[in-house]
């Protein structure tokens, strides 16, 4: 089995009821996500459009986070989910320093390392991870990427040409794909970080250790 | 290529909560140098035994001394910027031998152990013999010491500029920059020609180094478009660029001058001043390297 994630560009809104949810089943403390949804917005008024990408752990096959983990604190589960012990982390942040896509974080309430789990938790209870429940256009869709009848597999089939991958050169070989998804969704050198743009860019509370670069 | 879109699309984040930039800021600095140090006058100590063993064997003590110093500062910071330093045994008890950290942890631990065996020797046996047996080990262990910083970097696949082998060849450079720097600094009891030869390796490392660092600077943006995103930050009115040039004149250029200087007037007040701009200035040069690709936006 290899559980993999697949988000349809074209049906995300940018609600954030998967961030939302993700915050409340895996108590995600202030200040730090597990997951994201980025917004850009692109061209110029008026002719301007908002993109939407959710952006998570994408539990790679190739996995840079668990090669420099010094103590496994982060391991593969025999699903294909890459999974962290929160109680074996050291803190070292050297899986931050790793993740090519800025997916872990250090919890400013425990003080180790964190980031999505797939919801391994709710998966070996075979459930849906909470964001995929909460979606209300379905732009989610989690499954096993070895059952080729699986709604994954058959929606990577359907999509041929239009499946992508984050940073696909950093050779991680990530099973979290998109479809629609365009440079400015997947590539953060695609777009401006412009100081005052950002809603919510004034946060205080609790801030997880290094800032808020 | 798609820097360059940017200005076509005028796409700009308008929602999203950065995850933390510099995780790893000055503490791994200080583990940098003081490790560097730490295995570099190593490595001068056994050139000099071997090189000038009379007016060198003053120093087995010394150096053995300074050496343990400076490892036990690097091992410090190295633990106190872990978030859960009182779990630090678990690299003992769970280890991961994929992981850089694990493989210097280990072999410094290991390091350390030799190091005492030294102050043993040198200090209460009073066994040379026995002393330079001890050395030659831990020559040898001091060389991936120095290294697995490199390979901890290179291990970083987010951070696109820290490539193997460029980093390890920078922390050799570091080590003999750093340690015949210290040897200088501390060996009034050698001789010029001692010092000489110190002053040259000094040199020489300060050259490498400023090389490797040139070289990243004109032709690593021509590899990839990461590269030349970080080194942004040192360019022109980049937000590090001030301090990175202080940094490389310091530990490189004035050094590598001021030895020419001091070789040609046999001069070793100058070759004082040429150590500790050295010292001063690789700890800017490895701050400066060390922060700048966290500036970037990893998602
Ligand atoms: S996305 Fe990052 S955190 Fe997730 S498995 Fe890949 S390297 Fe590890
Ligand atoms: S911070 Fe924790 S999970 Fe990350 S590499 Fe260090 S020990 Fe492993």
């Amino acid at each position: 089995m290899q559980l993999g994630f697949l988000v349809d560009l074209h049906l995300c809104m940018g609600c954030k009821g998967c961030e939302i949810a993700c915050k409340v089943e895996n108590e995600v403390p202030l200040s730090t996500w597990r997951l994201r949804v980025k917004y850009v917005d692109v061209g110029m008024f008026p002719e301007t459009k908002r993109t939407f990408t959710p952006l998570r752990c994408n539990h790679c096959a190739n996995a840079p986070c668990e090669r420099i983990c010094p103590v496994s604190a982060l391991h593969y589960i025999e699903n294909g989910i890459v999974n962290i012990d929160k109680e074996r982390c050291i803190g070292c942040a050297g899986c931050v320093m790793a993740c090519p896509y800025g997916a872990i974080y250090i919890d400013p309430e425990t003080q180790t390392a964190d980031k999505c789990t797939y919801c391994a938790h709710r998966v070996a209870s075979s459930m849906m991870p909470a964001c995929v429940v909460a979606c209300p256009v379905e732009a989610n869709i989690f499954g096993d990427l070895d059952d080729k009848t699986s709604n994954i597999s058959k929606y990577i089939q359907a999509h041929q040409g239009d499946v992508q991958v984050r940073k696909p050169e950093k050779g991680t070989l990530p099973h979290h794909y998109y479809v629609g998804g365009g440079n400015v969704h997947l590539n953060p050198l695609a777009s401006r970080r412009d100081e005052g743009y950002s809603l919510f860019n004034k946060l205080t509370s609790k801030m997880p250790v290094g800032g808020d670069h | 290529m798609v820097h360059e879109t940017v200005a076509a699309t005028n796409a700009v984040v308008t929602l999203d909560v950065g995850l933390p930039g510099v995780v790893w800021g000055w503490i791994i600095t200080m583990n940098m140098w003081a490790k560097s140090i730490g295995t570099g006058v190593i490595f001068m100590l056994f050139y000099l035994l071997k090189k000038y063993p009379v007016e060198a064997a003053a120093y087995r003590f010394k150096v053995a001394l300074i050496s343990v110093i400076a490892i036990h500062v690097f091992l410090l910071f190295t633990v106190i910027d872990l978030h859960q330093m009182f779990r630090f045994w678990h690299i003992f008890f769970h280890p991961h031998f994929t992981s850089a950290i694990t493989v210097g942890a280990w072999m410094a631990t290991l390091f350390v152990g030799l190091l005492f065996l030294l102050l043993y020797a040198s200090f209460i046996k009073k066994d040379t013999i026995l002393f330079d047996k001890v050395l030659a080990w831990t020559v040898v262990l001091a060389i991936p010491v120095t290294l697995y910083t490199a390979g901890l970097m290179a291990q970083s696949t987010a951070r696109e500029l820290w490539q193997m082998p460029t980093e390890a060849a920078q922390m050799i450079f570091a080590a003999t920059l750093s340690g015949s720097a210290v040897m200088i600094l501390i060996g009034n009891r050698l001789s010029y020609e001692a010092k000489r030869d110190l002053g040259i390796i000094l040199a020489f490392s300060a050259l490498g180094a400023f090389i490797l660092y040139m070289s990243e600077l004109v032709f690593g943006p021509m590899k990839a478009e990461e590269v030349a995103a970080v080194l942004e930050f040192i360019k022109g009115n980049g937000e590090y660029a001030t301090m990175f040039w202080v940094g490389q004149i310091l530990a490189f250029v004035g050094p590598f001058i001021l030895v020419v200087l001091a070789l040609m007037n046999r001069s070793t007040s100058i070759l004082n001043l040429a150590s500790i701009s050295a010292l001063v200035g690789l700890w800017i040069s490895k701050h400066v390297w060390l922060v700048i690709p966290q500036l970037l936006n990893m998602s």
